[in-house]
């Protein structure tokens, strides 16, 4: 019993991480119809950037963590204009061949930034952990999970109440009826990869404390983030985040009780079965077509 | 028709002159292996453009099939003694059926969620070869390879290892053409214009998709054996994510739908990490950029965007 709820505690702390990952992805691929293979360079951009601005240079807490951020959004714009807009002929392939270039240039880069070693951080808060059923729950969970609601919250408010919202929402729609009825519906696609960077960046911050950060630690996490978004349904805000915290339990189950060897397997085993059986993802109304 | 057959038979020529030349000639034994290397690289490139340059299936998890035939032949030869011609045609049999078994729900995806398919596929296979360490040694990789021999001769690293890899590689060149200019040929082709077009003409498109994909998990397990065979160490690495990547550009680079394409991107990027030497820190910056840069101008790839380049360079001019 006391195992189980530690590998719950943890598996919904990781997942949530996820869940974070794939709102970003989701999101991304409604408003723009594209599956970014380079969104878990933003997730350590973000992890490597508060390493610096927090831990190196010494900034206070909230500013390290805004200006982490900022750094993501900003390389997601940056990214959008040169690699994405710029390509003559968007087909699948391209796209896809595209934005894994920009995965293993941004890899390359932060190698060059911060080195091949890893590095640690501190949690955000120095509390004790709290013991519930035997099990110990550590505060930076805590942090993680209010985070990840908050920003999906966040997200889930801005696309029903506010203006910019609905219309973004409309793009996901319908491009080209959106953009008849006056929305600029290409200034919506940067908004979206700005805000899909961003998303990519907070979670990088918020798994930093609980992982080792490096260069190259990106790559698993975007494809993990891919796989939580395909369970929950590709498109939808609150289908990516449970589908994040599923597989982020199941991982830390089947860690914890099976093998930590296949740990990783979990994740992919996972998303060939949803693939094959409900490509629509666990929540799908309906049938989804498979392109 | 037939001025068509010739230039590909003078093309044919000048490739076996060249391969001869450079076999014969060279002694160096750096040049030789890299030479091999390439030539193992066309043959997993080979087979990957039959499905992504002319059928328009990407995979992303390649290397699964170059892995499987690597490991199969060092188990079979290397734990069991098997001899390693017939350890051939096991790995390629297990490749063939893994294909097929994977292939059949996995073809009948398509864009980003075949992608994302052949992707999970793949890093599957990695994750088993790490973690049945009892049979495939695990992370720390397979020791014990037997050396190649057919009756009296040894195939070693150099000259003898040269010309078989680039043997199989030109059987290999003939097969896939041969293959393309047939009725499968061209039904392959309908499937990447226009899937539902193929359909509506009467092409069992899935059936279609399915052969092509067992046909270069094949090639990518013939290449997996030569290259076991060769450097008789393996470890799980070589056949990860990242080599999957490697020879979707090396497809991608050289240009798709184009056999010497392949050849073309396989030599680049085996060359490339070789010039590039000097500077291996900036290794995947550059790797990163020529897929990006190639990608945005030259989705065609290299061989068709330069020779478009020339030609509207000509146009200009006239």
């Amino acid at each position: 019993m006391q195992e189980i709820v530690q590998y719950l505690f943890s598996g919904i702390t990781t997942g949530a991480v996820y869940a974070v990952i794939a709102v970003g992805l989701s999101m991304l691929y409604s408003s723009t119809e594209l599956i970014n293979f380079a969104h878990g360079e933003f997730v350590m951009i973000g992890a490597l950037a508060m390493v610096t601005l927090w831990v190196r240079i010494g900034l206070p807490l909230p500013v390290a963590m805004t200006g982490a951020v900022a750094a993501g959004c900003l390389l997601g714009l940056v990214f959008e204009r040169f690699a994405i807009r710029t390509a003559r002929n968007p087909e699948p392939i391209t796209l896809i061949i595209i934005t894994v270039g920009a995965s293993i240039f941004l890899k390359g880069v932060a190698m060059i930034i911060w080195g091949k070693d890893p590095f640690s951080m501190p949690s955000f808060s120095s509390h004790e952990s709290i013991e519930i059923f035997g099990a110990a729950l550590l505060p930076q969970s805590i942090w993680i999970v209010t985070a990840a609601l908050v920003l999906a919250g966040g997200i889930h408010l801005f696309l029903k109440q506010t203006l910019t919202g609905k219309a973004m929402v409309a793009c996901a729609v319908n491009k080209k009826a959106a953009w008849l009825s006056g929305i600029p519906s290409e200034k919506m696609g940067i908004l979206a990869f700005g805000i899909s960077a961003g998303c990519g960046a907070v979670a990088g911050i918020f798994i930093a404390p609980i992982t080792m950060s490096s260069y190259d630690m990106g790559t698993l996490l975007g494809i993990k983030g891919f796989c939580a978004a395909m369970i929950g349904g590709l498109g939808s805000l609150w289908g990516a985040f449970a589908g994040g915290l599923l597989l982020g339990i199941l991982e830390s189950l089947g860690a914890g009780l099976i093998s930590s060897g296949l740990k990783d397997a979990i994740a992919f085993v996972l998303l060939l079965l949803i693939l094959y059986i409900r490509p629509g993802g666990l929540f799908a109304a309906k049938e989804a077509k498979r392109f | 028709m037939t001025d068509n057959k010739k230039t590909i038979w003078i093309e044919y020529l000048v490739f076996i002159c060249a391969v001869s030349a450079f076999g014969l000639v060279t002694e160096n034994t750096y040049y030789l292996q890299i030479m091999t290397f390439i030539g193992i690289n066309t043959l997993l490139a080979l087979g990957l453009n039959m499905l992504m340059g002319y059928t328009g299936q990407v995979s992303l998890g390649h290397a699964a099939f170059y892995g499987i035939g690597a490991y199969t032949t060092a188990i079979l030869s290397g734990t069991y003694g098997m001899n390693p011609w017939l350890a051939l045609v096991c790995a390629v049999a297990a490749a063939v059926l893994i294909a097929f078994i994977v292939g059949l729900p996995t073809l009948r995806l398509s864009g980003y969620y075949l992608a994302m398919g052949t992707l999970g596929f793949g890093m599957i296979v990695n994750i088993v070869i790490r973690e049945w360490a009892g049979v495939t040694g695990g992370a720390s990789g397979f020791v014990g390879i037997p050396m190649l021999e057919a009756g009296s001769l040894v195939f070693m690293s150099g000259a003898g290892y040269y010309f078989l890899v680039w043997g199989i590689v030109f059987a290999a060149m003939i097969i896939c053409r041969r293959l393309l200019a047939s009725r499968t040929g061209r039904a392959l082709r309908a499937i990447h214009d226009g899937e539902n077009a193929a359909v509506a003409i009467g092409v069992n498109t899935h059936f279609l998709k399915l052969e092509i994909f067992m046909f270069s998990a094949a090639l990518g397990a013939v290449a997996g054996f030569l290259y076991a065979h060769f450097v008789l160490f393996i470890s799980p690495e070589s056949f990860g994510f990242m080599f999957s990547i490697k020879i979707v550009t090396m497809v991608v680079i050289g240009g798709m739908a184009s056999v010497w394409g392949a050849l073309l991107g396989a030599a680049v990027l085996t060359l490339l990490p070789e010039v590039l030497h000097g500077f291996a820190e900036y290794e995947m910056i550059v790797f990163g950029l020529i897929l990006m840069v190639v990608m945005i101008f030259m989705p065609q790839g290299l061989t068709r965007g330069i020779m478009d380049m020339i030609r509207t360079a000509g146009r200009a001019r006239t």
